[in-house]
């Protein structure tokens, strides 16, 4: 303002002091309210031993290792083994595979396991001990999570396995050019040195009994399925007609396993390609795989199908055992309808066969159920609860024997929901409720934020090297290569702190509040024009619509 | 003003294959500097409580804009704004969004007052204060125009920005010379035998610019912010006259959702019609390339303006579109070759 001879001079329209647009309160023009949330990943989801994928990736994406395996280890004790086993749901799950290739996840574990075993990293002993004792009865991946988890909580575990060591299927069931036994023993050391007790060659026939004789509270029992699935086959002949999972068994544990010459194996599931797959390298003669159904609707993995293409193993699809005779087999063809159902031909062929094996599933041995009235003569699985209960209280199973996909994986994920359920009710606590969460599908992220990478695969031996011993088949990822893996997860659903957010939003109606800390919005400015939900890469925002 | 200093090396961040690269704002993984706009600190140039439409390209343009020229100046900058949405919606008495000194005169002399406000701090001997003249497309490349190219020819020392969106926004969305071939704006409706705006007309006047022959030209698009960013930065390490076109939807002139402003600015850059590129005393340096994939039709299809090429009867003018984009594809070399 001016002043001429004392008489203040104001222009027109003027006389208001300028002020900041901040008075005015922008938020007002919103109908549409942006709000974080935290969704699901379906790698997460996926998994069935229930682990924080993108948790432990995000440690690997800075090179800590060792933080990634203490994540790892709070869901799974066995990174080194699933790393090699699994068979990787999580990257089915795994939304990059609609654009450039699933993260390799199951490599990644295997380095972060094989890394940990190198390092001698060790579980932590629990602080205070509970008093309680818990019976796991199997040792197999089941056993060894419930024992572990239950260790961690703090409760006196002892494990009855009825063979000579430890490792379930695991050692007995998985061929070694899968698993070496070295990563396997080091893994479950590593689990008893947090102080379990274990009795090898030790069969429980009565629970109860046990229960009482040793004063043990609680029981989780997991001892697998072992017997054999068989159908009568026309068999008149010398030729031998051996059961899948006893023949991997007895080549463990360097028993006669009775396979020579040409074996033909009869099943289409992994338990069928395992076997063949062991044939070739015990008889060095190339084996037959019977399959009734066509490839497409193999149970196998494809890519153990693969392996064993590669190898060099016959496979017969569309085909049924007829009869076995003196050194030869005679198939029957089949012919699939639309829907891939097999049906018979009346059509004949017939192969040279050393021996036969039969590979067409396993079944639990449930006397000891029966026998407490949980399970009924016919039944085949025990059923139980949401908490892994069976109809008695205090004894819990889980792993082959009850309902489930049968997998290590899922037995692994049923030892450590027992371990919780067990804990619970030893403290007189009621099941948890599941905590229903949204999932962060492929629909809700903006994928343009995400460059293409060439995904790194394990590096595998040339059929005609590897098909002589019992090598790992496999090798494994080079440090940088699991840390490139680790940084092509999209961190689907969770923030990452990537300030598109911030950075695009046209009012600045959003905080940041520091590394790790995420962002809040300031609705007195917030327009709701929803730039940052959609802008966001990994679908961390909602666009909520406004009440009055 | 804001006293911090605040140097990013923006376009030397390069960080490839960590996830999100360099396309997001920032990159949680970088363990070198980032972009500004990702900074806690950045000196939100342009306030909270301006009266833009909900998602708006302009005022997103402007923030990232002279926040970026605020901390290679640290503060000591004066921003001349032309009339237009820009103006209208920052400055309505007696409020203001700028968090800077900032003048608006008229609606076409944005560039002759930012020339006289450079030649007054010069004789002052005040070179270390920095100025930017800003305006939309209408008052840059039309009504604008004999100033802004009296500013080059003279080569002030004085960086113009205009954010381009196509039509006069502010008066109701009528056609500017930016305006592209069959939009409908409120003065080229989608009736008659040429529906829409007329193809053949505008021009372009980056290579107007250029043809100038002043120091530096660029054209950015708000859907690469740390490419606008590296764009300003550069442009402020130079002294004379420089040009930078920024390509930002408007929602509400082209009939977007406010929540597909960056989206929509994205598919113009892939389809091939925005070419980012940066030349220097009429040459081109610098050609940003796109991955081959994307035809126009996304693009158009998510904007009201040209629904009606989608219509029986007017595939020409898709066709016509889609040729505009290919020929920049040509001429500026645009598809990486593998």
């Amino acid at each position: 303002m001016t002043a001429i001879e004392g008489q203040q001079l104001i222009p027109f329209a003027t006389t208001l002091e300028p002020g900041t647009s901040r008075d005015n309160k922008t938020g007002s023009w919103r109908n549409l309210r942006p709000e974080y949330v935290q969704n699901l990943p379906p790698c997460n989801d996926s998994c069935p031993a229930g682990e924080n994928i993108q948790a432990w990736l995000s440690h690997v994406q800075r090179g800590d290792f060792h933080g990634a395996w203490q994540e790892i280890v709070k869901n799974n004790p066995l990174p080194a083994t699933m790393g090699r086993v699994c068979y990787h749901p999580c990257q089915s799950g795994c939304n990059r595979k609609m654009t450039d290739g699933s993260v390799q996840i199951n490599a990644t574990e295997k380095y972060i396991g094989d890394r940990a075993l190198e390092q001698g990293w060790q579980f932590e002993p629990p602080e205070k001990p509970t008093g309680n004792r818990v019976l796991v009865i199997g040792g197999g991946p089941g056993g060894l999570s419930a024992a572990y988890h239950l260790r961690r909580a703090g409760h006196t575990v002892t494990i009855f396995e009825g063979m000579p060591a430890l490792g379930g299927m695991l050692r007995y069931g998985i061929p070694s050019y899968r698993l070496p036994r070295e990563i396997l023993d080091a893994e479950i050391d590593r689990i008893l040195a947090m102080g379990i007790e274990v009795r090898t060659n030790t069969r429980v026939h009565d629970i109860k009994q046990v229960m009482r004789s040793e004063g043990f509270h609680a029981v989780f029992t997991a001892v697998g399925n072992w017997l054999p699935n068989r159908v009568d086959v026309v068999s008149k002949a010398k030729t031998p007609v051996l059961d899948g999972i006893d023949v991997l068994r007895k080549v463990e544990t360097g028993e006669d396993h009775g396979m020579k010459g040409s074996v033909v194996v009869w099943g289409g599931g992994n338990t069928a390609v395992d076997v063949a797959r062991v044939a070739l390298r015990v008889t060095g003669e190339r084996p037959k795989l019977i399959l009734r159904r066509d490839m497409e609707h193999m149970r196998a993995h494809p890519e153990e199908v693969q392996d064993a293409l590669d190898e060099g193993v016959q496979f017969f699809n569309l085909h049924t055992i007829h009869e076995v005779r003196d050194g030869e087999v005679v198939l029957e063809r089949m012919q699939a309808d639309d829907r891939g159902r097999p049906f018979p031909t009346g059509r004949y062929v017939t192969v040279a066969a050393g021996s036969v094996v039969m590979a067409l599933g396993q079944s639990a041995e449930l006397g000891v159920m029966e026998k407490m009235g949980i399970t009924q003569s016919g039944d085949w699985e025990v059923p139980v609860s949401p908490g892994m209960m069976t109809s008695v209280p205090g004894i819990f199973a889980g792993g082959d024997m009850v309902p489930s996909i049968r997998t290590v994986t899922a037995a692994i994920g049923h030892g450590k929901k027992a371990a919780r359920n067990i804990d619970l009710w030893l403290n007189d606590q009621p099941v948890s409720e599941r905590r229903e969460r949204t999932i962060a599908t492929f629909e809700r992220m903006n994928t343009a934020y995400y460059p293409d990478v060439e995904t790194n695969h394990r590096p595998k031996f040339e059929a005609g090297e590897r098909i002589y011993d019992f090598r790992e088949v496999k090798g494994g990822l080079t440090e940088q290569q699991a840390i490139q893996e680790a940084q092509r997860c999209m961190s689907c659903g969770n923030c990452m702190e990537c300030d598109n957010c911030y950075g695009f939003c046209p009012d600045n109606a959003i905080i940041k509040l520091g590394a790790g800390e995420g962002f809040k919005i300031d609705y007195d400015y917030c327009k709701g024009c929803g730039i940052c939900a959609t802008e966001c890469p990994l679908g961390a925002l909602d666009m909520v619509m406004e009440t009055i | 003003m804001q006293s911090q200093i605040l140097h990013f090396p923006a376009k030397e961040a390069m960080i490839i294959g960590q996830q999100t690269g360099d396309r997001t704002i920032s990159n949680r993984l970088a363990d070198t500097a980032d972009s500004l706009q990702g900074a806690a600190e950045r000196s939100n140039a342009l306030d909270s409580g301006h009266r833009a439409c909900q998602g708006c390209g302009e005022a997103l343009g402007a923030r990232h804009a002279i926040d970026t020229a605020l901390d290679t100046t640290d503060g000591e900058l004066v921003v001349v704004n032309a009339t237009g949405c820009l103006e209208v919606f920052s400055t309505p008495y007696p409020q203001s969004a700028w968090r800077t000194p900032w003048i608006h005169s008229l609606f076409g002399n944005a560039a002759a007052v930012a020339s006289g406000v450079a030649q007054s701090f010069r004789i002052q001997g005040k070179e270390n204060v920095r100025v930017i003249a800003q305006g939309g497309d209408g008052g840059t490349t039309d009504i604008g125009m004999g100033c802004l190219s009296g500013m080059f020819e003279r080569n002030e020392d004085v960086l113009y920005i205009c954010y381009n969106n196509e039509a006069y926004m502010n008066t109701g969305v009528q056609r500017s010379s930016q305006t592209p071939g069959a939009a409908r704006t409120a003065t080229t409706m989608p009736v008659g035998e040429h529906p829409g705006n007329r193809f053949g007309t505008g021009k372009s006047v980056p290579k107007i610019a250029m043809a100038h022959g002043i120091p530096y030209v660029a054209t950015a698009n708000i859907a690469n912010p740390r490419d606008l960013e590296a764009k300003v930065r550069k442009a402020m390490s130079i002294r004379g006259a420089r040009y930078i076109e920024v390509f930002v939807p408007c929602p509400l002139g082209w009939g977007t959702a406010s929540c597909d402003t960056i989206k929509v600015a994205r598919q113009a850059l892939n389809c091939g019609l925005t070419p980012l590129y940066e030349a220097e005393y009429g040459e081109i340096t610098a050609v940003n390339k796109i991955a081959p994939s994307e035809t126009v039709g996304a693009y158009l299809k998510s904007q009201r303006r040209f629904a009606h090429v989608f219509k029986r009867g007017n595939e020409h003018q898709l066709e016509a579109i889609q040729a505009i984009a290919d020929a920049n594809i040509r001429a500026f070399d645009l598809v990486e070759s593998k």
